[in-house]
């Protein structure tokens, strides 16, 4: 809480600090985007709707935005069946094998975007392995292709139930098992204490989980690149206009078309959705522990998670099966070529990811936690604008901002173009979300006389910040380094705008290879990626780890 | 139809794979129609007994008995015993009436009857005007009665109750405590309440059941534990005791802080030939500037407004009194050498 009557001398630190963080947010956040609006409703100069008018008439446009909705809202759904049951199982439930089913709900968020399009053409595109050798002597040649709706609704189901699942563990871990027993108490079997208590109770949750996938599911571009088809959606659509046919007008009205459905989805998630969870936490001591699931139970509930799990261990087990045999579907002998032709095609690329990447984070992990100390312990003009123009990159797709970016940068002033720089501050700012999010948290659980002692005892703002305030939310802040740097390791939506001959990205090559069909190269440039962000994130780890027994 | 503990036995697997022993063989009675309190220290195993008769926990032996039946593997939901939680447990996406009514619908019962009951829960618990509310927007002391409401609607033969005051403060409780007294006695339902409070167990019980490490130390009315605690844990943990060693002299005569006593009936079971331990209330030592057959110095005084608590020696013992003061008996001060007595009918020897 701020109090209002104690007026704050002016303080040039905090000054100095604001000045570059609303400049820097105000310049590589909201005015690409302007930008982008702009050139939506710019024809040859001047002001016009045509862009919109046309969208009402013309399917070029219509199609891909209702393709885009219609795949986001079932994979949205879908996908937070799945994560629901992972969820249920793992907290609410004592069936077995939990580690291994958390591991696979978890896994899909280090990987790269498009490994999941990848395994699915292996395996079930025209020449794929499961096609070929099972599908097609069963049923006939006459199968749905892996190109289209029903190819993207699965990859893109398996990609994204992991954000359900996260959601919805929380959701679950924070009902207090005394509410189940309260139920039985009352006469409530099991399936009546789920459809009155658990149920309910994790509706908030479920909305919200639907519609942080519906938010993800649009933005998506790696894997509908590969694997659209015919099924047009605006994510790629739009790369598409820009790169291949050089209208920007055109690309940046579609961009707007993905923008606005998000950015709806974003602040219902956020500021409705939050304030109708309910706390059932009661901070106080509760004797009860879940109750024991009987064993028919456990078996259902078992068979329920293992069918998704083998689908992403068959995807991923492809992918790496795949890395290492000389002709995938013809010979399988093993060999590391893919690997050393690999990285003898992309050691550049590679390495700019890299280099890039450790630049950023660390920028992104220390400008994350400066904005959310700003924003949750000082009082200034502009709080507001602050905190959600910082949030709000975790809303818009990359593709937008891509767009954005090379609208805002292609010229002077800001002439940043084919630049190192452009690719950091655009991982950068893309990336701080999350690590501000994760450090509000923490400082919110700060008490406030910790701080405050340390003024009293003569310290600055500065001071403070650095010997009391970080190293209390290091863990908060080194899971925000970790995830930047997986997002920047991986990410290929925006930055596919803004690479360039003379720095190149690692996913941009992979994407590379599969568009040239080099899928086993593609596989083992996957599995590096995967192997350099496991490394990382043990690394992060281990430094908390070791922060937290020092505490 | 009184519920039958019967050499109850509850082990937990710690994390380090030792079995632990939260209760250990007990075997109690629980009348009909009476209000039972498990009393013990954090630890004691009341809470884990109280879950057993509710279901949610499994006794690892033993048999829990009610009306003749044997209760053990009948899950929570059928037996009909209403619990009211520390923590409430309030269903947090509904309001009063639906938190009340929750059990009724349940167990079907035609509209008119839900209405009629929870109307009655709601006037028993003066709720009037909170029934549109739900659980967060209610202070502690509503939604405690709300959780009694949704309790007692069900006409439980067996209401269970753990440690439900604690998270209220000092007024709330006896307010509530007082309010659960009279309901109970009003519908002349069994509880069973569990509480560390010794206080509380003894303003609102017809029966005690003192616990101590998952065993029974002693089952008593409040004035039976009080005045004549079965061991020195009892007496310790139900108000303030002086245990005193005290030694036989013949049969008729012990001596108890250097000076002679005769037995009286009410002494000889609990003395052990040769040596026995008296438990001396505080309240039964009265203290007299000249007059008492002891003598001792006074190491500390407390003054508490309506009674004063000192800490006397005596024969190198230390002795805690509680005396009543109403503004003009004289307070000693510390160092002050007294005499007093020590009221012998009062006085219990404990094994």
């Amino acid at each position: 809480m701020q109090s209002t009557s104690q007026k704050r001398k002016f303080d040039p630190v905090l000054a100095a600090l604001l000045f570059f963080i609303l400049g820097g947010l105000s310049l590589f956040v909201l005015w690409p985007l302007a930008l982008v609006l702009k050139a939506s409703v710019t024809s040859e100069g001047a002001f016009s709707a045509a862009r919109y008018t046309e969208i009402l008439a013309n399917s070029q446009y219509a199609a891909p935005l209702w393709n885009s909705l219609k795949l986001g809202a079932v994979v949205a759904v879908a996908g937070t069946v799945v994560g629901y049951v992972f969820a249920y199982v793992l907290v609410m439930t004592s069936a077995p094998f939990k580690r291994v089913f958390r591991f696979i709900a978890t896994f899909p968020i280090i990987s790269p975007p498009f490994i999941v399009a990848l395994a699915a053409i292996m395996l079930f595109g025209v020449n794929g392995v499961l096609r070929k050798e099972f599908l097609e002597p069963l049923f006939g040649t006459n199968l749905p292709s892996v190109y289209g709706f029903w190819g993207l609704f699965v990859v893109e189901t398996i990609t994204y139930f992991p954000t359900a699942f996260l959601v919805l563990v929380g959701v679950f871990a924070a009902i207090d098992p005394v509410l189940e027993e309260a139920a039985q108490n009352q006469g409530a079997g099991k399936f009546q204490t789920f459809r009155d208590v658990i149920f309910p109770l994790s509706i908030p949750g479920i909305l919200s989980s639907v519609l942080l996938i519906f938010i993800e599911s649009l933005a998506d571009f790696g894997n509908p690149l590969i694997l659209s088809g015919d099924y047009k959606v605006l994510a790629v659509e739009a790369y598409l206009k820009i790169t291949g046919e050089y209208d920007t007008a055109g690309g940046a009205a579609l961009a707007m078309l993905l923008l606005v459905p998000s950015l709806i989805a974003f602040f219902v998630q956020r500021y409705w959705l939050e304030k109708k969870s309910y706390v059932t936490l009661s901070g106080k001591p509760s004797s009860s522990r879940r109750p024991q699931s009987t064993w028919l139970t456990k078996a259902a509930l078992f068979t329920l998670c293992a069918i998704p799990s083998a689908v992403v261990l068959l995807l991923y087990g492809s992918v790496i099966y795949g890395s290492f045999v000389q002709t995938w579907g013809a010979d399988n002998t093993f060999t590391y070529t893919h690997y050393t032709g690999a990285l003898n095609d992309a050691w550049d690329s590679l390495s700019d990811s890299l280099l890039l990447a450790a630049i950023a984070t660390p920028i992104t992990g220390i400008i994350g936690m400066i904005i959310a100390y700003l924003v949750v312990r000082r009082s200034f003009v502009g709080r507001t604008f602050m905190e959600v123009s910082a949030m709000l990159t975790f809303a818009v797709p990359g593709t937008v901002v891509g767009i954005g970016y090379i609208l805002a940068f292609n010229d002077r002033p800001f002439l940043l173009t084919g630049t190192a720089v452009i690719i950091i501050l655009l991982f950068i700012f893309r990336n701080a979300p999350v690590g501000i999010q994760s450090g509000m948290t923490a400082i919110r659980q700060l008490d406030r006389s910790i701080e405050e002692a340390s003024a009293n005892l003569g310290a600055g703002m500065l001071t403070t910040f650095r010997k009391i305030v970080l190293p209390l939310v290091a863990p908060a802040f080194f899971s925000g380094l970790a995830y930047s740097f997986v997002r920047s390791m991986t990410a290929v939506s925006a930055v596919i705008f803004v690479v360039s001959g003379t720095w190149n990205l690692a996913t941009v090559s992979i994407l590379g290879f599969v568009e040239n069909s080099y899928l086993s190269k593609a596989s083992a440039m996957c599995m590096i990626l995967v192997a350099i962000v496991s490394v990382a994130l043990g690394l992060m780890q281990t430094v908390v780890h070791r922060m937290g027994v020092n505490r | 139809m009184s519920l039958i503990l019967q050499k109850i036995v509850k082990e937990f697997t710690t994390h380090d794979r030792k079995h632990m022993r939260a209760v250990d063989n007990i075997t109690l009675n629980l009348q009909d129609g009476k209000f039972h309190t498990l009393l013990g220290p954090s630890g004691c195993g009341k809470t884990t007994l109280l879950r057993m008769i509710a279901g949610f926990e499994q006794p690892t032996s033993g048999d829990i008995i009610f009306a003749g039946k044997r209760l053990n593997e009948l899950p929570p939901q059928e037996r009909g015993f209403s619990m009211v939680f520390r923590s409430y447990a309030l269903f947090p996406h509904m309001n009063v009436i639906e938190n009340i009514s929750y059990g009724l619908k349940i167990k079907k019962l035609p509209k008119a009857e839900i209405v009629s009951r929870v109307e009655k829960a709601i006037n028993m618990l003066s709720l009037h005007g909170q029934e549109e509310k739900h659980p967060n927007q209610m202070s502690g002391g509503q939604q405690q009665r709300v959780a009694l409401a949704r309790a007692m609607v069900m006409e439980p033969k067996i209401i269970l109750f753990d440690e439900p005051l604690s998270n209220l403060d000092a007024k709330l409780r006896l307010h509530m405590r007082a309010q659960i007294r009279a309901l109970q006695q009003r519908l002349g339902i069994t509880a069973i309440y569990v509480t560390h409070d010794q206080e509380e167990a003894m303003a609102i019980s017809d029966q005690i059941i003192v616990l101590n490490k998952g065993r029974v130390e002693q089952a008593g009315s409040p004035q039976e534990v009080y005045r004549k605690p079965a061991t020195e844990f009892v007496a310790n943990f139900i108000g303030g005791a002086n245990i005193i060693t005290t030694r036989a002299l013949g049969r008729v005569k012990f001596s108890l802080l250097g000076e002679e006593y005769d037995f009286i009936e009410d002494h000889i079971p609990g003395h052990a030939t040769g040596t026995g331990k008296a438990i001396i209330r505080p309240e039964a030592i009265h203290l007299d500037r000249e007059n008492g057959r002891h003598s001792a110095k006074i190491e500390n005084v407390t003054f508490l407004g309506s009674r004063i608590n000192y800490v006397l020696s005596c024969h190198g013992v230390e002795l805690h009194a509680d005396v009543p003061w109403n503004g003009r008996e004289e307070i000693f001060a510390a160092g002050t050498t007294v005499h007093f007595d020590i009221d012998s009918t009062s006085l219990h020897f404990v094994n």
